[in-house]
């Protein structure tokens, strides 16, 4: 009886997410083996393979899939040190730490298009930007930020969104940490220091391995910030594999590359989530 | 120095330091709301002005021009609306999975999660066509349920990882007492979690409200969100950056200032299951 | 795939049905998609006083970024979803919608005035002679300088100059330590941004994106010589970050007095005689693009226009619509309402024509120029299948055109070379072209 009572629960859940998969995904699979671009209406015939080896065979794809895993990488890391660290530091009170805290996770709440063009048009503009403001009132040159440095400045711009979210996470994670012990180890002469590194650090393993998941995923798929930005240029040095798929497949309006695309960010989101849970699963609560 | 005096000064060097990086980290929104006050021309003066007589003129053309309101609406309808619904089907989802686990549990919460992982720019035609067969392009409708389902993986997992950590001894004293599942929920675990729902909820409004790929490829007049509005604002032929600050402090304000007062909740709830 | 088009067909009855019993009581609604440039955000303003003439009709407007814009209204008018009754497309969408039967013929007849309609934009609208969209405003490209910093270097500039004389005036200008720049041209890559203008150079070196088989031909000698010109040009002369200036940031840098020089879109003229935006309004001159081997293609040619997608229920409010919104009394509308200097130009004889105008803008001569000196079925050197000054108008371009707009801006910005370029932007573009079965 029980069995069928869990069962039920879980239905409607498990239930609509195989639907929300098992249709787009039957039907993407679908679309990736035949002739199928919008412009050419009719022409549908299956093509086995042509689609998948002409999205791999992209003078883009190779630069796209390293892209995408140094965004992940780079974010991933920014987001989780500075993360620990400053909730490590607006853990202690002092003045004004509840407008302190509400200022660092405001990021969180700014749409990624508008991040994107904030950052685009009044903090990286190389003549009336703030940056470039800064560095020639300190007589330096002023940077192209975005196409000098076109896979950086994403990834600022991406760390800045998702640093808010690490530091939520992790302070949350703070509040609940054990002040006795903390104290006990003051007492027994522990530095700073070695708190932070023997307490505080495990203390917040799991919650690390939460936000290294959640933002794992997006990651993977951010989109916007590259559209509005540098529109995955100069040549293809911040072209990552969602983007890819938009610029030579959605462009053109060609469903079935688009669709192999699709397929093939699956598969590498696989084999990134199968590492991923190696690492840091054992803290996982599943 | 005192001990005293000496960790007094601590906390007087910690308060500077986070205080400047948390300046650091908003001034980019302090810029974009500042902007919005500015002519066109001031907003790409070279120094940038701080200084400047604000003008409303932004506000007022983004006023004439969008149906701010309209498209307000539909972001609140669709954010909290599919929250809502998200939540209604992920609890006993999750609960289910907390209390009764088994040989599987694992695999289906992993199993969710990857279902998110599909890109959408892969799967937009297949969405749409499949919109447009049912007639819900351009409805809440069809944005709801696609919020609903894309959020849901994440919920589950926030409430199982909260669930599976409240004292089962509780849920055992009032199984003894006759209470059938139905009460164990309403009765014992939900008020038990309502800091862990109300920060799932946050975080899946949140990440409605700033959806804009779907949102903009759904939908055309009727059921056009506020990302839709910002579209309209960015880069057309001429000088934009002061009307585009005003249209983008418009869409984004309700959501940080709800963000703003939320964040203690978000705070106590966001445990991930770390409170033991 | 069959069964997905049945279901269409059934909720096409069933809605068209329910439209028309919705119909009959109440007024028709259009929805009518546009880009979000000023002309159009005034066509907005105005709309109430076409309701006012057609009371049964009511217009719903959806506002968007270009690049949103295109894709939401191909996706529309490809998949036949019917959003929209009337959609912004250009002149590139224009001929290959045409060819596919997607769009209504537009209704030229009565008061119209279709011949007054300026004949290389109506010729870019049409298909086999058939007009599928009306022009709302046209642009071609030409030279805005500064007369003031050009005669203080010593220099003048003239229609047709060459680019070599070019290359010299932005040099004699180019004073970064006060912050102008002897030059400011499109990098920011994309088909209608960098590669727009790099077309028409290319052109006015004897180039052409394929040959008559459509092979791509990317690595000849001319888009080399074209392409290494323009990265020499502006990576000596331009502004820091040229690679990604589009239309806006070059506008900006202009208005703000950084530019000597700027080749772009003839539409910019009125921003930057306009005194409220620019600081250096009194101060701009007017010519022609300059050219190297051949004047053919040296400027280019574009134009925004109203289309009706076949699949539209509401055709007869559509077309009332589309030719109020490019008719003449539109323009006068406009005129009377904001002034001469502000009405949707390069569309109609008449406009230029008309003396207020010719009072009120003086870049109207220039324009006319160079809108009539454009010609979209010939616009190379050696003969094209294609048609299009600064695009080739088949479906496979914006992808073509946009990748290999990253690859010049990656030249630009240095990250590779010119050659390198220009080599994997053809390789590109010939995967492209096989792919969709050119050859």
């Amino acid at each position: 009886m029980k069995r069928s009572i869990t069962r039920l629960l879980m239905a409607p859940s498990v239930i609509m997410l195989l639907v929300w998969m098992i249709i787009p995904l039957s039907m993407t699979i679908y679309f990736s083996t035949i002739r199928y671009n919008l412009l050419y209406p009719g022409q549908n015939n299956f093509v086995g393979w042509m689609n998948f080896e002409f999205f791999i065979t992209d003078p883009g794809f190779i630069p796209a899939v390293s892209n995408t895993l140094i965004l992940l990488l780079s974010v991933l890391i920014i987001t989780v040190v500075l993360g620990v660290m400053l909730s490590a530091l607006i853990d202690k009170p002092f003045f004004g730490q509840g407008i302190v805290r509400v200022l660092l996770i405001s990021p969180f709440f700014i749409m990624p298009t508008v991040n994107a063009l904030i950052w685009k048009n009044m903090m990286m503009n190389p003549v009336y930007g703030i940056f470039a403001w800064i560095s020639e009132s300190l007589g330096f040159e002023p940077i192209d930020w975005l196409s000098s440095y076109p896979l950086a400045s994403i990834i600022m711009m991406v760390s800045w969104q998702w640093l808010p979210f690490a530091i939520l996470v992790f302070v949350t994670a703070l509040q609940s940490q054990d002040t006795e012990q903390k104290e006990a180890a003051q007492m027994d002469g522990a530095t700073g220091w070695h708190i932070f590194r023997y307490l505080t650090i495990p203390h917040l393993a799991r919650p690390i391995a939460v936000v290294v998941m959640i933002e794992t995923i997006f990651l993977l798929a951010v989109f916007a910030e590259i559209f509005v930005s540098t529109g995955g240029g100069p040549g293809y040095d911040s072209t990552n594999l969602a983007y890819l798929i938009y610029n030579q497949a959605l462009l053109q309006y060609d469903v079935g590359v688009a669709s192999a695309g699709g397929l093939f960010a699956v598969i590498l989101a696989n084999i990134v989530a199968f590492f991923l849970i190696r690492a840091v699963g054992k803290n996982l609560t599943v | 120095m005192t001990l005293n005096q000496q960790r007094k000064l601590k906390t007087i060097l910690t308060g500077l330091f986070a205080w400047t990086v948390a300046l650091v980290l908003f001034f980019p929104i302090f810029w974009m709301f500042i902007t919005s006050f500015k002519t066109e021309l001031q907003a790409i003066s070279v120094p940038p002005s701080l200084f400047f007589e604000p003008t409303l003129d932004n506000f007022r053309v983004v006023q004439e021009r969008s149906d701010y309101i309209h498209h307000a609406w539909n972001s609140v309808v669709t954010s909290f609306g599919s929250t809502i619904i998200a939540l209604i089907i992920a609890i006993p989802a999750a609960y289910s999975m907390a209390f009764f686990p088994g040989k599987r549990t694992k695999d289906i919460l992993l199993w969710m999660l990857s279902t998110k992982m599909l890109p959408a720019v892969g799967v937009l035609v297949p969405i749409y066509i499949i919109c447009r067969d049912y007639g819900l392009l351009d409805t809440k409708t069809a944005l709801v349920i696609i919020f609903t389902l894309m959020n849901l993986p994440i919920i589950v997992w926030m409430l199982f990882s909260y669930f599976k950590d409240l004292p089962k001894e509780i849920l055992e004293a009032a199984r003894m007492d006759g209470a059938t599942p139905w009460d164990e929920v309403v009765k014992v675990v939900l008020p038990l979690s309502v800091g862990a729902i109300s920060s799932t909820a946050l975080l899946s409004i949140v990440l409605c409200w700033n959806e804009a790929f779907w949102s903009l490829n759904l939908t055309a007049s009727d059921a056009a969100p506020l990302t839709a509005m910002i579209a309209s604002y960015s880069s057309p032929e001429g000088l934009f950056w002061a009307k585009l600050s005003a249209a983008s402090t418009l869409a984004c304000a309700p959501i940080v200032i709800f963000g703003w007062f939320c964040q203690k909740q978000l705070v106590q709830g966001l445990t991930f299951g770390a409170v033991k | 795939m069959k069964h997905l088009t049945k279901n269409t067909l059934t909720y096409a009855v069933s809605i068209t049905a329910a439209m028309t019993a919705a119909s009959a009581f109440s007024a028709t609604q259009i929805t009518v998609a546009t880009v979000n440039n000023g002309h159009m955000i005034e066509m907005q303003k105005l709309t109430p006083e076409f309701e006012k003439a057609n009371p049964d009709i009511k217009v719903k407007w959806v506002t968007l970024e270009e690049n949103t814009l295109r894709q939401n209204v191909t996706q529309d008018i490809a998949n036949k979803s019917g959003l929209y009754d009337v959609m912004t497309i250009g002149m590139y969408e224009t001929p290959i919608w045409g060819e596919r039967g997607w769009l209504q013929a537009i209704d030229t007849s009565g008061n119209f005035d279709v011949n007054d309609i300026l004949p290389s934009i109506r010729g870019g609208l049409s298909y086999e002679g058939t007009m599928y969209a009306a022009p709302f405003y046209g642009e071609s490209s030409m030279v805005m300088y500064r007369k003031d910093l050009v005669k203080a270097a010593g220099m003048e500039i003239n229609d047709r100059d060459s680019w070599e004389h070019i290359r010299d005036v932005a040099a004699a200008v180019n004073n970064p330590e006060k912050g102008i720049y002897g030059i400011c041209l499109r990098g920011k890559a994309g088909w209608g941004d960098n590669m727009a203008f790099m077309t028409a150079m290319a052109n006015s070196f004897g180039a052409r994106w394929f040959d008559e088989s459509w092979k791509p031909e990317l690595e000849t000698a001319e888009w080399k010589n074209a392409v290494n010109f323009y990265v020499d040009l502006l990576t000596k002369y331009g502004p820091p970050g040229a690679s990604s200036n589009g239309f806006n940031e070059n506008l900006a840098l202009f208005n703000e007095g950084k530019c000597g020089m700027w080749i772009d879109a003839t539409i910019a003229a009125s921003f930057v005689t306009d005194p409220k935006q620019s600081k250096v309004a009194d101060q701009v001159g007017f010519a022609q693009s300059p050219y190297s081997v051949t004047e053919k293609g040296a400027n280019w040619l574009w134009a925004w226009a109203l289309g009706i997608p076949a699949a539209t229920k509401n055709v007869e409010a559509a077309q009332k619509f589309v030719r109020w919104a490019t008719s003449k009394e539109y323009i006068q509308l406009v005129g009377k309402n904001n002034g001469w200097a502000a009405v949707p130009t390069g569309t109609r004889a008449s406009t230029y024509a008309n003396t207020d105008f010719q009072k009120a803008a003086v870049f109207a001569e220039a324009e006319l120029k160079a809108i009539n000196s454009a010609n979209p079925n010939d616009s190379t050197l050696k003969p094209s299948p294609y048609v299009g000054v600064q695009f080739a108008a088949i479906p496979e371009f914006q992808a073509i055109g946009t990748t290999t707009g990253q690859m010049i801006s990656g030249a630009l910005s240095g990250s590779m070379t010119v050659d390198q370029a220009l080599k994997s932007a053809n390789t590109s573009a010939d995967r492209q072209m096989r792919q969709a079965g050119y050859y």
